[in-house]
């Protein structure tokens, strides 16, 4: 086990949003405001996490057969803890983040980790790995919606930067979550081949 | 006598030259626009020019800044920033603010143009593209002033009665909302249209709306004109606007097929999008099949959103969805090759990908 290179994939190298791609839809979907990036990356990395050691646990007992199922009967039980103590506690969060909570389910970056990582490591190292993908994902999204949420509506957590008028609100509207992740895609790209020709 | 004293230039083929270049067609475009361009001053007042000279101004800066800031030649001499900008200003009311112009000029260029590799690899037009950027300002987008306004170039308030020139540059205008021939239609209302402009005010332009897209008049002959010159070929033009004829004349929503179409072909940006924006060679298809494809679904995207959608106008979208087809015509509608019979090699040979190995050599 090597927490510095899992944490530097999930961070960089195999950033789960910028490099693999996933989870796709709840990216583009909430990260309207940054209190909403903040709350769906910490519900995800709670729940990856979780599902992560547990998965890791069971993985001699799942039959292979029917190892998809068995991983979405686990992360549900975790998702469905998450959006019960979220209503219960961060009632605003919830409301805002509204089905994309019960959609963490089906979330491609849990059941991705569960596949390949958890399913074959101990609990340990599969905790680890949900934290450090975890975090990775959160950081896009605060980032994403720190963007979005200054240009789009010119406020940034809430806090007014400049007068609406000026804001563009076609980045608060799905077009901008796509042009946004493009936008942060292509420049992660280009850094890492920049890094990788000062490396060489 | 030597051969040497005779003063030839010794060179390989291609002996043949010609001053057409980039730069050469696009003065060619910007000559064409400057009749819309006047007419546009003629109808909303000194206001029209200053947008137009914010436009270009900010497209070229980016352009060179851009250029500048990555260490690349300089391509301002090619003018497409210079017709990217005024197209630009040509899809805007004229009480646009200057600083929204620019906003719109620096996604055309820097995001649209210049991120995917300069002039001739993008793959929108970048002045639609940058109009239906700038749309994220709904409001300033449709504030629109009637015909033969004159709209001052800075908007004051409390400098109304300033007398003569000093008012046209000072000033404030009626920014209350006017009825375009695109809303009314909008509302299929054509008692209404006809009541407030008949035909030849339509033909003619004294209409309100963007800057450039009035005139259907003016409009008519800068395509003449560009066609005549052979900067652009006719089949995009005439199956855009074909189309939309047949369909509004089909399906009319009034009781006048013939004056519905009418108004269909000469109100909102048709024309100009059909001339100058429909046939911008580097989001247009290379044959001439291709390019009546790509007409007729500008078309029928056009009515389809002017009739069912929530925007009275759809040629902005219409050609940008349309810009998206073009590798996939492009891809299917190949010419025959040249010099083989049609029945053993009927096709020219489907284009390669760009060959990764030999770019990464050349590195």
């Amino acid at each position: 086990m090597n927490i510095g290179k899992q944490l530097k994939e999930g961070l960089l190298t195999q950033n789960p949003v910028l490099v693999q791609l996933l989870g796709m839809c709840s990216t583009l979907a909430i990260t309207t405001t940054v209190a909403n990036g903040i709350g769906m990356g910490l519900s995800v990395t709670i729940i990856l996490t979780l599902s992560n050691i547990f998965i890791s646990l069971l993985r001699k007992v799942i039959p292979a057969q029917v190892r998809i199922a068995a991983y979405i009967v686990v992360i549900a039980g975790f998702v469905t803890m998450v959006d019960l103590l979220l209503q219960a506690f961060f009632p605003d969060i919830a409301e805002s983040l509204g089905v994309f909570i019960p959609l963490i389910v089906v979330n491609c970056i849990i059941l991705a980790r569960a596949e390949s990582f958890a399913s074959k490591n101990r609990p340990l190292a599969a905790a680890v790995d949900g934290i450090c993908q975890g975090m990775g994902y959160t950081l896009v999204l605060v980032i994403m919606s720190a963007i979005r949420e200054l240009l789009g509506a010119g406020t940034l957590n809430g806090v007014r930067m400049f007068p609406a008028e000026y804001a563009v609100q076609m980045l608060a509207l799905p077009v901008g979550g796509f042009l946004t992740l493009g936008f942060l895609i292509a420049l992660f790209q280009w850094a890492q081949s920049k890094a990788g020709k000062g490396g060489k | 006598m030597d051969y040497k004293e005779l003063n030839l230039i010794g060179s390989t083929s291609p002996h043949l030259r010609t001053r057409d270049g980039a730069g050469h067609i696009m003065g060619e475009v910007i000559i064409a626009m400057l009749l819309p361009l006047a007419f546009g001053i003629y109808n909303f007042g000194p206001r029209a020019l200053a947008a137009t000279l914010v436009s270009v101004a900010g497209c070229c800066f980016f352009e060179w800044l851009y250029r500048a800031l990555l260490k690349k030649n300089n391509t301002l001499g090619d003018l497409s920033a210079v017709v990217t900008g005024m197209l630009i200003a040509f899809v805007c009311p004229v009480t646009i603010p200057y600083w929204i112009l620019l906003v719109g000029d620096f996604f055309a260029i820097v995001v649209v143009k210049q991120l995917f590799g300069g002039v001739g690899k993008n793959f929108l037009n970048p002045a639609l593209a940058a109009r239906a950027f700038m749309l994220s300002w709904a409001g300033e987008m449709s504030t629109w002033v009637g015909p033969r306004t004159s709209t001052p170039v800075f908007h004051m308030a409390g400098m109304e009665d300033l007398p003569g020139f000093l008012g046209s540059l000072f000033g404030t205008f009626d920014a209350a909302t006017y009825p375009t021939p695109m809303a009314l239609l909008h509302e299929n209302n054509l008692s209404g249209l006809q009541q407030m402009y008949d035909l030849p005010k339509m033909f003619v332009g004294l209409t309100g709306g963007c800057i450039g897209e009035v005139s259907a008049l003016l409009l008519i002959l800068c395509g003449l004109f560009l066609v005549w010159r052979k900067v652009i070929t006719w089949y995009i033009p005439v199956s855009y606007i074909g189309t939309v004829a047949a369909l509004t004349f089909l399906f009319p929503r009034g009781n006048d097929p013939v004056q519905w179409m009418l108004y269909n072909l000469l109100g909102g940006g048709l024309l100009l999008g059909a001339i100058f924006m429909a046939t911008d060679y580097v989001t247009s298809p290379v044959s001439h099949l291709g390019q009546a494809i790509f007409g007729v679904g500008c078309g029928l995207i056009t009515v389809f959103i002017r009739y069912f959608g929530a925007f009275s106008e759809g040629v902005c979208y219409s050609i940008l969805i349309m810009n998206l087809t073009v590798w996939i015509i492009d891809k299917n509608i190949r010419p025959h090759r040249f010099g083989v019979p049609k029945k053993t090699r009927p096709e020219a040979p489907r284009p390669e990908p760009a060959k990764k190995k030999e770019e990464a050599k050349k590195k």
